[in-house]
């Protein structure tokens, strides 16, 4: 700053050049960029201040992404399980619907049964709005090949069998009308069953004793994933062999063949109802039910089941929700006080920084930036680790998780509105002070 | 022009007031070298306050270069705080965990001056002030003295028009101060800033053209003194 003097014009040069006109007018919008490193500076500046509200939010971002993730896999999981079943589905089972207090009491309780006959009765009623109606005979045997030998569940099943059950042939073909007509000794093997009784072997046309009978194998299902009621585990033979050659007296009540499951297969959801209460009124009549009577055996309704897990996983969902939004909120709070712990240098920051010229708007565009910068970060980390998390508990198998872009947005943009309410709110106070008075605030 | 006429500043303190200024009135030329003396808790501080636009006054009227303050908007305050006004505070006031260069950088910054020019004038003003060498040093790092020159430093660093110093000598040994005198003597002889500083040392007031005297917020004195001292000329014992 050195200037030459010249003596002629001694003093009032340099103060005329400044001061003798109003203040220049000066660039109103600081550059985002100058604007962005001042943020950038006074984050890095305060370290502990800035790690300890990344944590808070880190930690609530990732909480509900994990969270969301695994209630939303738990979701799907139940879903695709029911599903897996095929859709426009009814099974009619013996028993009770309701344990009632009937049940309880125990006096008038005998095992109730379906007959093969129900299965024939309805056959002939049931002639508009099904595709398909089969019976269904499932015991547990022996299973032998080689010197493998365990206990599978085997199911006596009918060519339309695998219609119903949209079942898939991995190999080979599945049971046939012909194989019930002539009893023929053949089976097909669930995806499991088949592998741990042949290993890498080839099944189709091996013979497997069950229960001490020779089967031929036929057909291999292709795998369904492990879920309530997968045919992976289970043999299916001719429903009339069985019969007549494997299961014996335990498939016989007072003289009549039971089944377990007569499964019906409707054409389309609208007609569920209607079939379903078809087959309650045939059912009742052929089992000579009164009025009054409870009914001796249930009719379950595919769609009925999903939407009562539906509203019950989404309940979970909710909840877990619930939980995490909590555990943001703590999040949230934690930041503020962090802020407010801060405020007092927060508040002289702010004083002096519009002391040497900023105006209310750079200020407050800075504290922005500097909260949406930690927002983001923390947005970003929290997603990743929540992510993880799920991931994790994917990998273990101890509960699914599927991570939806609604979650992650969720997260996110709670995220980055509760930095920028408990960020902001202490310095929003500060920027409107008298700078004086901000500098002097305890 | 600073022209203050009959300002008051009262601070409530729960039921108590306290008359921080009571009717002030005075006015200083632009060019001004102007030292303000008093008693601890007279009122300097406060006054010094209102007239760099950082406080407003409970009452009375302040017009600078023939703008009344109250009319300001806000942009316009900032504008002058920035540019036309350069304060050093009492307290220093520089920002914790920020190294003195980035101190002296805060007001370039906000007056719009590109990157390079304001590392350029920050690292002039610390060399003007004696702390050419410590310019990374954060204020914690530093000693008071060093402390206060680099608040020095940052209230000269946009060549303000109105320099105003609360106490700028306080903290520094004799001979730092009278460095400091120096430097703002020949600001004010070189550019023709108006240069108002507060003191409790009639020695370092002694160095300026007018000496008001304040006292319960009251001004009880306005003399010139025809023959300021000139820094660095041997010390005359009074
Ligand atoms: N924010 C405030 N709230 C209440 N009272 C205040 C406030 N600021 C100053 N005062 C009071 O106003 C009076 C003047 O204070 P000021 O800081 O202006 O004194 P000063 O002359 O600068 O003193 P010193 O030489 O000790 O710095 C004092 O009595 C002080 O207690
Ligand atoms: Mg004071």
């Amino acid at each position: 700053m050195k200037r030459i003097q010249t003596p002629s014009k001694p003093v009032r040069r340099g103060w005329k050049r400044r001061a003798g006109r109003a203040p220049r007018p000066r660039p109103r919008n600081m550059l985002f960029s100058e604007n962005l490193k001042i943020a950038l500076r006074a984050l890095r500046a305060n370290k502990m201040r800035s790690v300890l509200t990344i944590l808070g939010i880190v930690i609530g971002v990732a909480t509900v992404v994990a969270l969301l993730s695994i209630g939303e896999g738990a979701t799907a999981s139940i879903t695709s399980q029911i599903q897996s079943g095929g859709s426009n589905l009814l099974t009619i089972s013996p028993g009770r619907m309701q344990a009632g207090p009937a049940a309880l009491s125990g006096g008038s309780q005998q095992a109730s049964h379906l007959y093969y006959a129900d299965y024939q009765l309805l056959d002939r009623a049931l002639t508009t709005n099904i595709s398909d109606i089969v019976p269904v005979y499932q015991a547990s045997y022996t299973v032998k090949f080689g010197s493998e030998s365990f206990s599978a569940p085997t199911v006596g099943v009918m060519e339309a069998h695998k219609e119903v059950r949209s079942f898939e042939m991995a190999d080979g073909r599945f049971i046939t009308e012909g194989d019930n007509k002539s009893q023929t000794l053949v089976a097909v093997l669930g995806s499991s069953v088949a592998e741990d009784l042949f290993g890498e072997l080839s099944p189709i046309g091996k013979i497997i004793s069950i229960n001490g009978l020779k089967f031929q194998v036929v057909g291999v299902l292709e795998a369904k994933g492990s879920s309530i009621g997968s045919p992976d585990e289970n043999i299916f033979i001719p429903i009339e062999t069985g019969y007549n050659k494997l299961f014996g007296e335990s498939a016989v009540y007072n003289g009549r063949k039971t089944v377990n499951n007569i499964l019906v297969s409707v054409t389309d959801e609208k007609n569920m109802d209607t079939v379903s209460a078809t087959v309650e009124y045939m059912l009742r009549r052929s089992h000579e039910l009164k009025t009054s009577d409870e009914l001796d055996f249930n009719v379950m309704n595919q769609s009925d089941t999903l939407e009562t897990l539906n509203t019950v996983t989404q309940t979970l969902t909710i909840f877990l929700g619930a939980i995490a939004g909590i555990s943001l909120l703590v999040g949230g709070i934690g930041i503020m006080n962090i802020m407010l712990v801060s405020v007092t240098e927060r508040t002289k920051e702010i004083g002096l920084r519009k002391a040497v010229g900023a105006t209310k708007n750079q200020i407050l565009t800075q504290l922005l930036i500097e909260t949406f910068t930690l927002s983001l970060l923390c947005g970003v980390v929290g997603i990743l680790l929540g992510v993880g998390i799920a991931l994790a508990f994917s990998v273990s198998g101890l509960i699914s998780s599927v991570i939806t872009a609604n979650s992650i947005l969720l997260a996110f943009f709670f995220a980055l509105i509760i930095g920028i309410f408990f960020g902001l709110y202490p310095a929003f106070r500060a920027a409107n002070l008298h700078p004086m008075v901000a500098l002097r605030y305890e | 022009m600073i022209h203050v006429e009959e300002l008051t500043k009262v601070y409530q303190m729960g039921e108590s007031e306290v008359r921080a200024l009571d009717g002030a009135s005075f006015t200083i030329q632009n060019g001004e070298m102007v030292a303000i003396m008093g008693p601890s808790g007279s009122g300097k501080s406060t006054l010094m306050s209102i007239i760099g636009c950082l406080d407003v006054p409970s009452s009375g009227r302040y017009t600078l270069d023939d703008v009344s303050v109250e009319n300001m908007d806000e942009t316009r305050l900032a504008d002058v705080r920035g540019r036309k006004i350069g304060f050093v505070f009492q307290q220093f006031n520089l920002l914790a965990r920020t190294s003195a260069l980035e101190n002296v950088k805060l007001p370039l910054t906000y007056a719009g001056i590109s990157g390079r020019q304001r590392d350029e004038r920050a690292m002039k003003a610390l060399e003007r002030v004696g702390l050419g060498q410590r310019t990374h040093h954060a204020p914690n790092e530093l000693s008071g003295g060093q402390q206060q020159r680099v608040a020095i430093a940052r209230a000269i660093v946009n060549e303000p028009a109105i320099l105003l110093a609360d106490e700028p000598t306080g903290a520094l040994d004799s001979k730092t101060g009278v460095e400091i005198m120096d430097l703002f003597q020949s600001l004010h002889r070189d550019t023709g800033q108006t240069v108002i500083l507060v003191t409790h040392d009639s020695y370092v007031a002694r160095h300026t053209e007018r000496i008001i005297k304040l006292s319960d917020g009251r001004i009880i004195s306005d003399e010139k003194n025809p023959n300021p001292i000139k820094a660095g000329a041997p010390r005359m014992e009074a």
